[in-house]
């Protein structure tokens, strides 16, 4: 009964783009039509969807949001430099399974006391040793966990670029068959294949045999409009007029030649700390005292100041 | 529509937007799923099958509204209708047997602008217009186009109409005429949008194949209208090799058992190796101290040496750039601080195009810099060694070269000048590692990569 319930929601959502749009509204997430397109295609064609875009585009958020809209859990793993199979997929309880080699110590004893001779007493201790390796003494990690939710669930691989290249070619069998190979155990596959995202700041390139499992997503800085109904979204406190102030000054400092672009995360942020100050317009004073918000770098802060009520103005007059 | 999706992807492939087999069936089986009736949700389900980074999205988008474009064939004047007055005109079957048999001019007097968008879709597969490689194989195509939908066969008939007796001959050749004219305009079209689909691309990847093989410090420099497409070459190439080379990387190295760390791991097991570590082996990040000569001999290349550093600088963090050429100044700041334009402009402004004086320009490095090399530095250096007769300081020199890692040495001039006029490079190669003539963008990549490569600590 309870699959049936957690089915239908996304079923629905599921039927064309545009209800898939609406659907992500729904959640928290304001969609473009082709991130829309580009979920809808994976969920249907049963691919990893790679996703890549300066950092604050909301590309982990997708896969939040993607998660709470279908009512699945999400599994979540960071990639860093070393991650490995180990940390990633599985790994053996060994503490466990010293304890229990030690409490059973005497059980094996006796077990093998009346055995006739080495050869019989070998051949019974083979019979005991897979019991240390079989599912009670397996760890699993996020890859593992992912795979044996039977209902499916989202998986996040988060950063992927930070990892290896070693751990990329190790992610090649999950992403194409959605299984995994335990020696110990066998092979492992998924009742219901995961929904996959993986996020790429662009640290480096990706392999061509991983880009070519994966579907592409890049999700560009967000269209003045489509920004002002994020921050809407997002922010439901904030007045229109704001809105569209906020919105065309971070577009105009977009403009410029920074060391970091603010994003949609910081524009939001932004938003939050102005809604905190009960600000109901931006004035040149006000927003040089929350530039630290916005801009993350001490020579873009230093840079922008002496023109921000220029560029108040020519956000007014974009606006 | 198989056909469609085939001439598409290989629209793509010339559009230098990698698409494997394997891709190419995932996009089919995306259009299998959403059909071809909305043509926004069949761009973006094929972007995110085909195009797989930002400036494949790019190029797929620029394709794709190019492919698909289907401009409605124009026929000049419709065709009168019936009954309505007009100017009298004989029918193909008066002018000769051979005329009545035509389609194209029977298409064209119909007015059947579909029939002969597909009659010219045919003539120009016949013709391999897609084959087109050049901008300069237009003209030729599109007659050869013309030819093959069979527009000598109107031309023919034209003036036969025009010999007949009858009056309605002339009105006939009239139309038929117009038809024509409608015809070779559409047909250039077609080869035109050909060619942006199949030879654009691979025109602008022939251009910057020849512009990284020439020389930069050639005669007249370089074309200002190059400048801007070198500029984006130079800083392709230099992320490609800070890609490869700037991760640090514990690689294992199995078969070396690490002792001391399999104990310490052994503890939490009362001892028992369960986990073995193995040595390994770390790959450290190169340190590069990059010396570049901007004076007046060197002018034109210092200008892509300079781009070259800056690109760099943003990819690898740990670079040292100065710049000399009467006195030297580090130039990590400016390069920092300002787009690349302008801190090249900046960095020529501040010590640009003075007399070069190799000797001055080392005894500041030596004077202030000399620390920053140590064991795992590489010391480039990018200049001419024409140091206008005054002494090179081969002392410093000396020091530099026991001090760092290695020496390189680029130069943009061939190996037979090394040792005429001014130049003292003669002199400083045995201080060198690897001294190298690199004059030309190509040659600047590949003998970094051997750097980074060989002579950066592993």
């Amino acid at each position: 009964m309870a699959q049936a319930a957690n089915s239908e929601p996304s079923a629905n959502a599921f039927a064309s783009v545009q209800t898939l749009i609406e659907g992500l509204a729904g959640v928290g997430y304001i969609a473009s039509r082709r991130i829309a397109t580009a979920l809808y295609m994976a969920v249907n064609l049963q691919k990893p969807i790679l996703v890549e875009g300066v950092a604050g585009v909301g590309k982990t958020e997708l896969a939040l949001s993607t998660a709470k809209l279908l009512d699945l859990p999400l599994i979540r793993m960071q990639c860093y430099e070393g991650l490995d199979e180990s940390k990633a997929l599985y790994e053996w309880k060994y503490g466990k399974q010293l304890l229990y080699t030690q409490i059973l110590k005497d059980r094996m004893g006796a077990e093998l006391a009346d055995a006739q001779g080495m050869d019989e007493a070998m051949e019974r201790l083979h019979g005991m040793g897979d019991m240390f390796f079989s599912e009670p003494f397996l760890e699993p990690r996020p890859l593992m966990k992912a795979l044996r939710e039977d209902d499916g669930c989202v998986l996040l691989i988060d950063e992927i670029d930070k990892s290896d290249e070693a751990f990329e070619a190790f992610l090649l069998e999950v992403l194409s068959a959605y299984q995994a190979s335990v020696p110990e155990l066998g092979v492992i596959k998924a009742k219901t294949p995961p929904i996959v995202f993986l996020t790429s700041n662009n640290v480096r390139d990706l392999g061509d045999a991983l880009k070519r499992r994966c579907l592409h997503l890049h999700i560009p800085l967000p269209e003045a409009s489509l920004e002002r109904q994020i921050v809407a979204s997002r922010v439901p406190d904030i007045e229109a007029r704001l809105n569209h102030q906020l919105v065309g000054f971070v577009h105009a400092l977009r403009e410029l030649d920074l060391r970091k672009s603010p994003s949609i995360s910081e524009t939001v942020d932004w938003a939050r700390a102005l809604i905190l100050m009960h600000a109901d317009s931006l004035e040149p004073s006000l927003v040089r005292d929350t530039l630290n918000v916005i801009l993350k770098f001490e020579q873009d802060i230093e840079a922008v100041e002496p023109q921000v009520s220029e560029l108040l103005r020519t956000a007014e007059a974009s606006a | 529509m198989q056909h469609q999706m085939e001439d598409f992807i290989r629209a793509l492939r010339a559009a230098d937007v990698g698409v494997s087999p394997a891709e190419a069936i995932d996009a089919h089986e995306a259009v299998a799923r959403i059909g071809y009736a909305d043509r926004e949700l069949l761009k973006d389900a094929l972007c995110a099958t085909l195009a797989k980074s930002e400036d494949e999205v790019a190029r797929f988008d620029r394709a794709f509204d190019n492919f698909f474009a289907r401009s409605a064939f124009d026929l000049g004047e419709p065709p009168p209708e019936e009954g309505q007055a007009s100017e009298p005109e004989a029918k193909l079957e008066d002018v000769s047997e051979e005329a009545a048999g035509s389609q194209l001019a029977q298409m064209i007097l119909q007015g059947d602008a579909n029939g002969l968008a597909q009659a010219i879709e045919k003539a120009g597969q016949d013709a391999q217009v897609s084959e087109i490689r050049l901008s300069t194989q237009k003209s030729r195509l599109t007659r050869r186009l013309l030819d093959e939908l069979g527009v000598t066969e109107i031309e023919k008939i034209i003036a036969q109409a025009r010999r007949l007796e009858d009056p309605g001959g002339e009105g006939l050749a009239k139309r038929l005429e117009a038809g024509k004219r409608a015809l070779a305009a559409e047909a250039q079209r077609y080869v035109q949008r050909q060619h942006d689909l199949y030879a654009a691309e691979s025109g602008r990847q022939l251009r910057e194949e020849l512009l990284a093989r020439k020389a930069l410090n050639a005669e007249g420099g370089i074309d200002p209208v190059d400048l801007q497409v070198m500029q984006a070459l130079v800083r392709k190439m230099a992320k490609r090799l800070a890609d490869r080379y700037s991760r640090r990387r514990n690689r294992a190295k199995k078969g070396h058992l690490d002792v001391r760390r399999t104990l310490r791991q052994s503890m939490a097991y009362g001892g028992v190796p369960f986990n073995v570590v193995w040595k390994t082996e770390r790959v450290d990040k190169p340190k590069i101290v990059a010396i570049c000569d901007v004076s007046k001999s060197v002018a034109a290349t210092a200008q892509f040496l300079l781009t070259f550093l800056y690109s760099l600088n943003e990819v690898v963090d740990r670079l040292d750039a100065f710049a000399f050429s009467g006195r030297m100044i580090p130039v990590n700041q400016i390069l920092d601080e300002h787009g690349v334009d302008k801190a090249i402009l900046e960095v020529l402004r501040r010590i640009g195009f003075q007399q070069t004086d190799y000797g001055k320009a080392l005894e500041d490095f030596a004077e202030n810099h000399l620390d920053s090399l140590d064991r795992h530095t590489t010391v480039i250096f990018l200049g001419d060694a024409r140091s206008n007769y005054a002494d090179p300081r081969l002392d410093i020199m000396r020091t530099i070269h026991e001090r760092s890692r290695s020496v390189i040495w680029l130069n943009p001039e061939p190996e037979s000048y090394w040792s005429q006029g001014d130049s003292v490079m003669t002199r400083y190669l045995p201080f060198c590692h690897l001294a190298k003539t690199c004059n030309t963008l190509d040659q600047l990549e590949r003998i970094i990569e051997d750097v980074l490569r060989q002579y950066v600590p592993h």
